[in-house]
Formats: structure tokens, C-alpha cells, sequence
């Protein structure tokens, strides 16, 4: 094994061009796999993050769409019905026993949060125009609990907003729209014609544009107040859950428990995590097709390689190197290829992560984005070796199995 | 006389382009210290039954054996091994490893073997070097030497795990008359003063004729079996 070494490393340091090259071709496909991965994932992860501030886990309001089966069909269940135009009967959005449902959810195990809201559509007046909007009626400390609130306030405290009773947490868009600033106070209307003036004690920066262009956040009795509505009006129950992953499971659960919609954050937000899994997808069909590039290279490189040392590895054999010895020969030089390549590559792949994460970004009004994000887990520099690693293995292989199994009387014999 | 190698009824076809029988029932008995030349013209087979006593050509019928061990049918790695420990070569271009010194490709039989420690091997090296006037060029590139240097470093090569036979395929097919001679009298060195066997197979009528025996072959046979030194018959 020593020897093997010993003949390998000389074999890598008499042509250190060739060497180069063909390390070159790895740390390229691994630089760029950690390159792409760092962003891609760094993408993910901000995309995930901003969908997880603006929905909760799990999601339990009153879905008036769901489809309602007809009194036809409940009596004759086997009859043919047609029935035109289906609409649904006047129904409150209320959730019916609100309170005490989250009461009974917050002692479930597996529930670290519970917020009962109501939000209505409201038009926010800006002199004589009206800008259409959302107000939710939340106990403000139990939704900073599910989604960290207190650490987007760009103004103002949370806790302001339980000190004023008409107060109001206005989302930073909306405000910058309104030319209102912390402090102002802002007139809004329902759709049933209720008028109301609040005073914005803080202003809040999600950083989606969707909400912060059109939410605030008012006190829960302020809500009932402006849409007429008794103090037991709730519309939502937003549910935090100690793993996340567990909404899928505990969605249709809630949903029988409370005899309502409950609706997980994964399904909530599909198409953020359909982009995801695209990214995902294109990052390593290009890296792979990186590494399979290089790794036709050093397999080329080897097959030369062996192609031009075959009086040697003839008198190697002579000399009584077995065909497993003379494989191991060629296949630690591949495998150093491979690891040494690799590592510049994480190198590189660092080094370029890092400049793509100073690279100054405009996310525009849609995304509060200064700069790209970038994922720096250490996970993927160690898929990177492993991946440039194997990959240079089995483009070392294959030529040296072929050494390995090479009848030295042929040449020996000339 | 013990007797080193030993065949006992060796055949040998090549299929290629038709069926031929290179080999015919060779029967062949080499004894310890002999300096033994294979000669014929070309086609007689004699490098063919070379590579045959060399164990590196298995495709044989009859049988082969060699210091006591029969190696007909050994597997290719325990063949390897054997060839390691008891089989010196020199060929005719000196195949040393060209990225290696002169040294290093002494020592690289020797560091297989591993009978040593590294730095045992390098004095043996130095030895087999100064036996053969080459130990002041032992840290140069072999690329850099010369064709008759290049043989030496390839004969001290071929010693350096006391193997019992030394065989040869041309040694001095590739030198001029000057080397030629220095190769064979350490050749006559080796086997007078080492009692090393070696077995040679060469056109160089010379050589041979300064040799020990003379086996000469012709049509797969060997029609004139030498004998200064054969013993009495063994079958």
C-alpha cells in the first residue's frame, strides 16, 4: 500500500500539468455545485422563513366555499339530481366557540401557540381616496408568539397596542401609502359603512408586500366593534406547533376536533414550495452534469495516463505486482485527483458564496431583500466532497481495471 | 546439482490468426548456479517458453515448477507473489520506471517483498548498485542514464530480492559491443561467485557460446538440450 503510494504520488508529481487539469475539472463542478447550492438553499430558506411569518402551522377558520351537499342528495343519496347555480345561504364567517376551542387546543402536547383573530375587509381613507385593505383583530402578545412580531416593528412597541384600546399596528406599505407615520391617526371604513378613527401606535415590516401593503393589526374588540359584532366574534384560529412538520398530519385532526377548515401552512403556500423543490431539482441536475463532465476528464486523463505507462505497469507485473496492485495504484491517484480537487473546489465554492452574499439586491416592493441570501450549512461542502470524491472514483475505475488487467508478455515481447 | 527449475512435458498453442502449436512437450531441467542460453532462430518458441518458465504466461498444458513449488494452475496474484520473491528480469529495453531514480527503481522489487525495513532496502540497493558500478548514479533520474547504465540499474533491479533465477529476454539485444560485455561478465560474476541461476534468451551467438549451456531450439523443441553441466536424468 505504501508503495502504491509512493509510485502514485510520483506518477501525479511527474506531469503536474496533466495533475492540474484534470483537479481543475473537479474543483470547478464542485465550486459551482457549492456555489449554486449555497444560493439556492439561501433562497429556500428566506422564501420558507417569509411564508412561515405571514401563515400560521395550522390555519382553522370557517370556509364558507366548502361544498355543501344538497337536501336532494341527503335523502335520496342514490337519486340523479341536477342542480343549477348552487349558492351558499347568508352564514357569519364566525368560528362558533372560539375561545374555549383554543383553550382546549393550547393544553393539546403538540401546540405551542394558539391565536384567535378576526380580520375584515376595510377601506382605509387617504383624503377622498379609498385604499382597500385587511384589519385583524388579534390579542397582540399571543400572535408576537407565533410569528415574532415584536422583532418587525419598525415603530412602536407591541405592547403599545394593549395599552390603546383604538389603537392600531399598520403594515409599513400601507402606511408609506398613506403618508401616515407613527402616531397619526388613520380613518377606516367597512364594507358595511362603519366608520372608525384609530391611532397608529407602531408600524410593522413583514417583508412580503402582499401583507404589508394591506395589513394592520387592531385589538380584538376593537374588530368586533367596527364590524358590529358581539364580544364572542372570531373568525380564525391560528395554531403554532412545536414541529412544523407535523401539520400535514394534525391539519385533518384539528379540522374533525373543531368541526371547521384547518388548513396546514404547507398546503397554504403550494407554489412557494413547488419553487423550492424546482430549485432544488435544477441545482443538482446542474452540478451533476458539472461533475459528470469533469469526470469524463479524468477519465480520459487516466486512460492516457495508463495508455502511455503500459511498459511500466508490463515490468511492475513482471516484478510481481498483482493486477489488484497495480488498480490500487491508478485508483489513488484518481482518488487524490478527486479529494484534492474537491477541497479547492470547497474553497472556491466558499469564496464565491461569499461574494454572491455581498452582492447588493433590490427585492423591490414585493421582497424586503437588500442583498442575496446565501446558505453557508456545512452539510453541502460535505456533499460536495463526498459527491466529487465518488464521482472521481468512478471515472478512475474504469481505466484502472483496465491496467489492472493488462497481459505484460504482450508488451514485454514487443 | 540440486535443480532450480524443472518442466515437465510443456505445450503451448497460439490461436491467433490459426491454431499453432508453439511449444512441444519441452522437458527442461535447470540446475542452481547455471548460466543457461536459450537459443534458436526466430519463431522457435524460445522466448514463448520463456514467458512460460517466467510464470508470467499461464496458458500452458504440463507443468511447471520451480524451486521446489509447482506453479502449474497457481492463481495470478500467488504467481505475482512468487515472481516477487523468486524471479529476477532483465529485458531487452530496460523498462525502468522513468520518473524514478536509478535507486528507487532498485528498491521498488524489494519494497513489494516488504521482507525489510525502508532503510535496509536502500543499503541493499547501494549494494547491488556498487556491485555493478553504478552506485554514483544512484540518485540520477533513469531517464538520465544511458543505455548500458540503464541495463545495470535493470540487472541490480532484477537481484535485489536474491531471486533464484535471474531470466533474461535479449539483456544485450539493445547495447553495443562495449556494454554487451560489461552485461555479460557480470552475468559470469553473478553465477561463478553468487551461484545465481540465470537464463537467457539471446541471438548473440558470442554470448551464448561464453555461457554455461547452450539449449537450442528449433520448431517448439529443444533439439540440442547443452549438458556441460546436466545432470543425470530425472524424467
Amino acid at each position: 500500500m505504501k508503495l502504491s503510494i509512493s509510485i502514485a504520488k510520483t506518477h501525479l508529481l511527474s506531469r503536474p500539468k496533466q495533475t492540474l487539469v484534470a483537479m481543475l475539472g473537479v474543483t470547478f463542478g464542485i465550486g459551482m455545485f457549492i456555489a449554486m447550492v449555497s444560493l439556492m438553499t439561501g433562497l429556500n430558506n428566506f422564501t420558507e422563513e417569509l411564508t412561515m411569518t405571514s401563515s400560521p402551522d395550522i390555519h382553522i377558520y370557517n370556509d364558507i366555499a366548502e361544498g355543501r351537499p344538497t337536501l336532494l342528495s341527503v335523502v335520496y343519496p342514490d337519486a340523479l339530481q341536477v342542480v343549477h347555480h348552487q349558492k351558499p345561504k347568508q352564514e357569519t364567517l364566525k368560528v362558533r366557540h372560539a375561545l374555549q376551542l383554543a383553550t382546549l387546543l393550547r393544553n393539546d402536547t403538540r401546540v405551542s401557540g394558539v391565536a384567535p383573530t378576526l380580520s375584515s375587509q376595510v377601506f382605509y381613507n387617504y383624503g377622498p381616496v379609498q385604499l382597500n385593505g385587511m384589519i385583524a383583530g388579534v390579542d397582540i402578545l399571543e400572535e408576537d408568539k407565533l410569528f415574532n412580531l415584536r422583532a418587525k416593528m419598525k415603530a412602536g412597541r407591541i405592547e403599545d397596542l394593549k395599552a390603546h384600546a383604538e389603537g392600531i399596528i399598520m403594515g409599513i406599505g400601507l402606511a408609506r401609502k398613506l403618508q401616515v407615520h407613527h402616531g397619526d391617526r388613520v380613518v377606516i371604513t367597512t364594507p358595511q359603512g362603519y366608520t372608525m378613527t384609530l391611532k397608529i401606535v407602531g408600524i410593522f415590516q413583514m417583508g412580503i408586500g402582499t401583507v404589508d401593503n394591506i395589513r394592520s393589526y387592531a385589538n380584538i374588540s376593537t374588530v368586533q366593534t367596527i364590524l358590529q359584532q358581539d364580544p364572542s366574534y372570531i373568525t380564525d384560529i391560528n395554531v403554532k406547533l412545536k414541529d412544523l412538520h407535523q401539520a400535514k398530519q394534525l391539519a385533518p385532526e384539528f379540522q374533525r376536533l373543531s368541526g371547521y377548515k384547518a388548513e396546514d401552512w404547507e398546503t397554504a403556500n403550494a407554489t412557494f414550495l413547488t419553487g423550492s423543490i424546482i430549485r432544488n431539482i435544477l441545482t443538482y441536475s446542474v452540478s451533476f452534469t458539472l461533475l459528470v463532465v469533469a469526470g469524463f476528464g479524468i477519465y480520459n486523463i487516466l486512460n492516457m495516463t495508463i495508455h502511455n505507462k503500459m511498459k511500466d505497469i508490463a515490468i511492475l507485473k513482471a516484478m510481481g505486482f498483482a493486477g489488484k496492485d497495480v488498480k490500487q495504484i491508478f485508483m489513488i491517484q484518481s482518488l487524490v485527483i478527486g479529494f484534492v480537487g474537491s477541497l479547492a473546489g470547497l474553497l472556491i465554492g466558499y469564496t464565491l458564496s461569499l461574494i454572491i452574499s455581498k452582492v447588493p439586491f433590490n427585492g423591490g416592493d414585493f421582497i424586503a431583500l437588500d442583498h442575496l441570501p446565501v446558505n453557508f450549512n456545512p452539510r453541502y461542502y460535505f456533499i460536495g466532497i463526498v459527491f466529487g470524491v465518488a464521482t472521481t472514483a468512478v471515472a478512475g475505475y474504469l481505466p484502472s481495471r483496465k491496467a489492472s488487467k493488462l497481459d505484460p508478455i504482450e508488451i514485454l515481447r514487443g | 546439482m540440486d535443480h532450480v527449475l524443472r518442466t515437465h512435458k510443456i505445450t503451448k498453442y497460439f490461436y491467433d490468426p490459426e491454431k499453432f502449436q508453439v511449444l512441444k512437450e519441452i522437458d527442461l531441467v535447470v540446475n542452481k548456479g547455471e548460466f543457461l542460453s536459450l537459443v534458436g532462430k526466430s519463431g522457435c518458441g524460445k522466448s514463448t517458453l520463456l514467458y512460460v518458465l517466467s510464470t508470467m504466461d499461464t496458458d500452458y498444458e504440463g507443468e511447471l515448477e520451480i524451486s521446489g513449488q509447482r506453479l502449474t494452475g497457481k492463481n495470478q496474484n500467488a504467481l505475482a507473489r512468487f515472481r516477487n520473491e523468486h524471479i529476477g528480469f532483465v529485458f531487452q529495453f530496460h523498462y525502468l520506471l522513468p520518473e524514478f531514480t536509478a535507486l528507487q527503481n532498485v528498491m521498488i522489487p524489494a519494497q513489494k517483498l516488504g521482507r525489510y525495513t525502508r532503510s535496509e532496502i536502500e543499503e541493499r540497493a547501494y549494494e547491488k548498485l556498487k556491485m555493478l558500478g553504478m552506485h554514483e548514479h544512484a540518485l540520477k533520474p533513469s531517464a538520465k542514464l544511458s543505455g548500458g547504465q540503464q541495463q545495470r540499474v535493470a540487472i541490480a533491479r532484477g537481484i535485489i530480492n536474491d531471486p533464484d533465477i535471474i531470466m533474461g529476454d535479449e539483456p544485450t539485444g539493445n547495447l553495443d559491443s562495449y556494454n554487451t560485455g560489461l552485461v555479460f561478465e557480470i552475468f559470469q560474476e553473478l553465477t561463478h561467485t553468487y551461484h545465481q541461476t540465470i537464463i537467457a534468451v539471446t541471438h548473440d551467438e558470442a554470448f551464448a557460446h561464453k555461457s554455461d549451456r547452450i539449449v537450442e531450439m528449433s520448431d517448439g523443441r529443444i533439439v540440442h538440450p547443452g549438458g556441460v553441466l546436466l545432470p543425470k536424468m530425472q524424467t
